[in-house]
C-alpha cells in the first residue's frame, strides 16, 4: 500500500480558452443510419439484438434499398423489431417468418425480403418452415440470432443450448442423452441445394462486428441474383439470461460458444454463381 | 344467353378465384379438396399468378398472411383437419386485419375422421376457432354455382372489412358436378397503400403488419376497434334465403348440403299437407337471428337439420329465444339423412309437441 499522500491542488485557474468547435467544423466519421427509428430500445444492456438491428439498417442505407425492403419480425425478444427499423415490416407468428417471407417475396420478387429470427423461433417451432423455404431456394435473407436460450420468456433451454449449459428448464445443465445435442443450423441448412450463402458470425468484438456487417452486406447484395437463400447465423450475446456481465458474455462466446458453433463461412457462392453479378 | 359449364364444386371455386383476380394461392393436399390445388397448379401460371404447394397448412396460411400483408388478393383452401392446423394463422390474420379468403371443404371428424361430407366445423367456423376475440365472415354455399359466386363475394367482403372470410363448404358440394355460370365481375377499387408492406418510400411513414399490442390499454383499444367492425358486419352483411315461408306453420333451418336435402324433404312434407318452409342461412356469421325471431311469431316449431351432433341449432335457439320449440335432427360421420328420414322425424316431433 502506498503511503504517499495525494495533495489536491488549489482552485482550478480560469483559463481563457477559445470557444469550442461547432458541429460543422468536425468531420463526421460515424452516424446512426437514417433507416433506424430514433427511439430507446427495450433490449437489455450488452444484448446483441440492438447491434445487429443497426447493422442491417446500415446495409439498407448503404445499398439505398429502404423503398425496396420488407422485413419479417419473429416472436421472441426481437418481436418489436419494427419499432426500431424504419422500413415496412410484418410481424409473423412464432416460427412462421420464412413462410410469411415466402408469401411476400413470391409476389414481389424485386423487393429485398429478410427475416429476423431467434433460435427458438427458427430452430424449434419453425424449423420446418425454415428448411422448406431454404430448400425451395426462396430469394430471401434469413438473419438467425443464436444465443442458445429463449430470451423473451427469460432463459429456457433452446434447440441450440450448449451441452451442460444451465437454463431455467435445464437446471442441471443440458443433458444431451435426454434432449439431444444442439442443432447446428448453419451446417444443417447449408446441405440444401437452395442455400446460396451460409455463414456464421458473432458480434462480441469490433472485428466480429465488422465481419458480420460484411456478411449481411453480401447476403443482401446477393438477393437480386435470384440464386437462393442467404442464411446469416449470428452468435448473439445474452448477458441477462446467461447470468453474466456483458464483458463475461462476450468472453463466453469466444471461449465456449464457438466450440459448438465455429465461426466462418459455411457455403459461399462459387465464381460461376457470381458471373451475372 | 348465359354460358353454363359442367364442373365440380372445387373446380368452379378455383376457376372463380382466377376470375376474381386472386394473385396467389397457397395450399396443401387434403381430401376432399385437393382438386383446388391441382386445378390452380395447372391454371394459375397461365395467368402469371402465384400458386404454391406449401409444406403444411401451417405454412400455407402464413404464406397467405405474408401475401395479404403485402396488399395482394390471396387465398388458401383445405378440409377440416387442415383448417384446424390453420387456426393459429387465422387468429393472427384477424388480429392484424388482413383480407383473405379461406375455403373449408368440411369433412367429418373429429380427428382424422372420414373424407365424407360433414358440417361438424360449424362451431369452429363461426365461434372463433383460434385464440382471442375475433370473427370471420362465414359464407355457406349450397350449390356449385354458389361455390363460384361466393368466391367473388368473399374476396370483396374481405377487402371491405380487412378481415378473413371463410367459405364453408362440404365434401359433397365440393365433389359434385353441376352446371355453373361465371358471371361478369367488376372488382371494387380498394386502396391498400396506407397499410400494405410494399417497401417504404421517403414520402410516407413505415407500414407494419402486427397483431401485437403489449400494453393492455392499447390492446383493448384494438379489441374495441375489431368489435366495432364485427358490429358493422352484423348490421350490414346478414344473408339468407327463404323458401315457402309465407304460409309456413313449421320451419326447417339448414345451410349448405343440409339445406339441399331439406328442400326435397319440404316438398314431400307439403305433399302430405304439412306446411313447412325453409330458412337457409347464407352467412353463418353474421347469423340471421333477427329473421328467426320474426319467424318465431309465425311458425309453431323449427327443426334444425345438420350433418353434425347439433351445433347451429344453438344459434337458432338464440334467435328464437324460447318462443317456439326448436328441435334438431342430424347424421354424423359422413352419413347423410334421406329426405324421407327427415320428414318422418318431423312428423314425430309435430305429434310430440302437439303443435298440429
Amino acid at each position: 500500500m502506498s503511503t504517499e499522500q495525494h495533495i489536491l491542488p488549489g482552485p482550478v485557474p480560469v483559463l481563457n480558452l477559445p470557444p469550442c468547435h461547432t458541429e460543422e467544423e468536425y468531420e463526421m466519421v460515424y452516424h446512426k443510419p437514417a433507416t433506424m427509428v430514433d427511439t430507446t430500445m427495450h433490449y437489455c444492456p450488452g444484448c446483441a439484438h440492438s447491434l445487429v438491428h443497426k447493422l442491417i439498417m446500415e446495409v439498407v442505407e448503404e445499398l439505398d434499398i429502404q423503398e425496396k425492403t420488407v422485413g419479417v419480425a419473429p416472436v421472441g425478444c426481437s418481436v418489436f423489431a419494427y419499432d426500431y427499423m424504419d422500413i415496412d415490416m410484418q410481424e409473423a407468428a412464432h416460427g412462421r417468418a420464412c413462410a410469411v417471407a415466402t408469401g411476400i417475396k413470391r409476389l414481389m420478387p424485386d423487393k429485398y425480403v429478410f427475416t429476423y429470427q431467434g433460435d427458438g423461433d427458427l430452430a424449434a417451432i419453425g424449423i420446418a418452415e425454415t428448411l422448406h423455404a431454404i430448400n425451395r431456394g426462396e430469394n430471401i435473407c434469413i438473419v438467425f440470432m443464436n444465443n442458445a436460450v429463449y430470451g423473451m420468456t427469460s432463459g429456457q433451454m433452446a434447440p441450440t443450448t450448449l451441452p451442460g449449459m444451465h437454463t431455467t428448464t435445464s437446471p442441471d445443465g443440458r443433458d444431451v442423452s435426454y434432449y439431444g445435442a444442439p442443432i447446428k443450423v448453419a451446417e444443417l441448412m447449408a446441405n440444401l441445394p437452395g442455400a446460396f450463402y451460409v455463414t456464421r458470425q458473432a458480434v462480441n468484438s469490433a472485428n466480429a462486428v465488422r465481419r458480420t456487417k460484411k456478411a449481411l452486406l453480401n447476403a443482401f447484395k446477393y438477393q437480386p441474383l435470384h440464386k437462393g437463400t442467404c442464411l446469416v447465423e449470428i452468435i448473439g450475446n445474452c448477458p441477462s439470461n446467461w447470468k453474466m456481465t456483458p464483458v463475461e458474455a462476450s468472453r463466453f462466446i469466444d471461449e465456449e460458444m464457438v466450440k459448438t458453433f465455429p465461426l466462418g463461412d459455411i457455403k459461399i457462392p462459387g465464381a460461376e454463381d457470381m458471373k451475372i453479378y | 344467353m348465359a354460358e353454363f359449364k359442367l364442373m365440380k364444386g372445387n373446380e368452379a371455386m378455383a376457376e372463380a378465384a382466377i376470375l376474381a383476380g386472386c394473385d396467389a394461392y397457397f395450399g396443401y393436399p387434403i381430401t376432399p379438396q385437393s382438386e383446388v390445388l391441382e386445378y390452380l397448379a395447372r391454371e394459375m401460371p397461365k395467368h402469371n399468378r402465384i400458386v404454391m404447394q406449401a409444406e403444411s397448412e401451417v405454412a400455407s396460411i402464413n404464406m397467405v398472411y405474408g401475401a395479404a400483408g403485402a396488399g395482394f388478393r390471396t387465398m388458401t383452401s383445405s378440409s377440416s383437419p387442415g383448417i384446424s392446423l390453420m387456426q393459429e394463422g387465422i387468429s393472427y390474420i384477424a388480429g392484424a386485419e388482413l383480407p383473405c379468403l379461406i375455403v373449408n371443404v368440411n369433412r367429418a371428424g373429429p380427428g382424422l375422421g372420414t373424407i365424407q361430407p360433414g358440417q361438424g366445423d360449424y362451431f369452429q367456423s363461426v365461434k372463433g376457432g383460434g385464440h382471442g376475440d375475433y370473427k370471420m365472415i362465414v359464407l355457406a354455399p349450397a350449390s356449385v354455382q354458389e361455390m363460384a359466386d361466393f368466391v367473388y363475394l368473399g374476396f370483396d367482403l374481405a377487402d371491405k372489412y380487412r378481415n378473413p372470410v371463410l367459405l364453408l363448404s362440404d365434401g359433397a358440394i365440393g365433389q359434385m358436378m353441376e352446371k355453373v355460370e361465371f358471371k361478369p365481375y367488376t372488382r371494387p377499387v380498394v386502396d391498400k397503400s396506407t397499410w400494405a408492406t410494399t417497401g417504404k418510400p421517403k414520402s410516407r411513414n413505415r407500414n407494419y403488419i402486427t397483431s401485437l399490442f403489449i400494453q393492455p390499454e392499447r390492446m383493448e383499444v384494438h379489441n374495441l376497434k375489431l368489435e366495432e367492425k364485427f358490429k358493422q358486419i352484423r348490421e350490414n352483411e346478414v344473408r339468407f334465403e327463404e323458401i315457402n315461408t309465407t304460409d309456413a306453420d313449421y320451419l326447417f333451418v339448414a345451410y349448405g348440403l343440409s339445406a339441399r336435402i331439406c328442400q326435397k324433404a319440404m316438398d314431400i312434407a307439403r305433399e302430405k299437407g304439412i306446411n313447412i318452409g325453409l330458412l337457409r342461412p347464407i352467412t353463418l356469421y353474421p347469423y340471421p337471428y333477427q329473421r328467426l325471431q320474426e319467424l318465431a311469431s309465425q311458425v309453431k316449431m323449427m327443426l334444425s337439420v345438420e350433418l353434425n351432433s347439433g351445433q347451429m341449432v344453438e344459434d337458432v335457439r338464440l334467435g328464437v329465444n324460447g318462443k317456439v320449440p326448436v328441435e334438431f335432427y342430424g347424421r354424423m360421420g359422413g352419413m347423410m339423412p334421406t329426405p324421407e328420414e327427415i320428414v318422418h322425424h318431423l312428423e314425430t316431433l309435430i305429434q310430440y309437441h302437439h303443435v298440429n
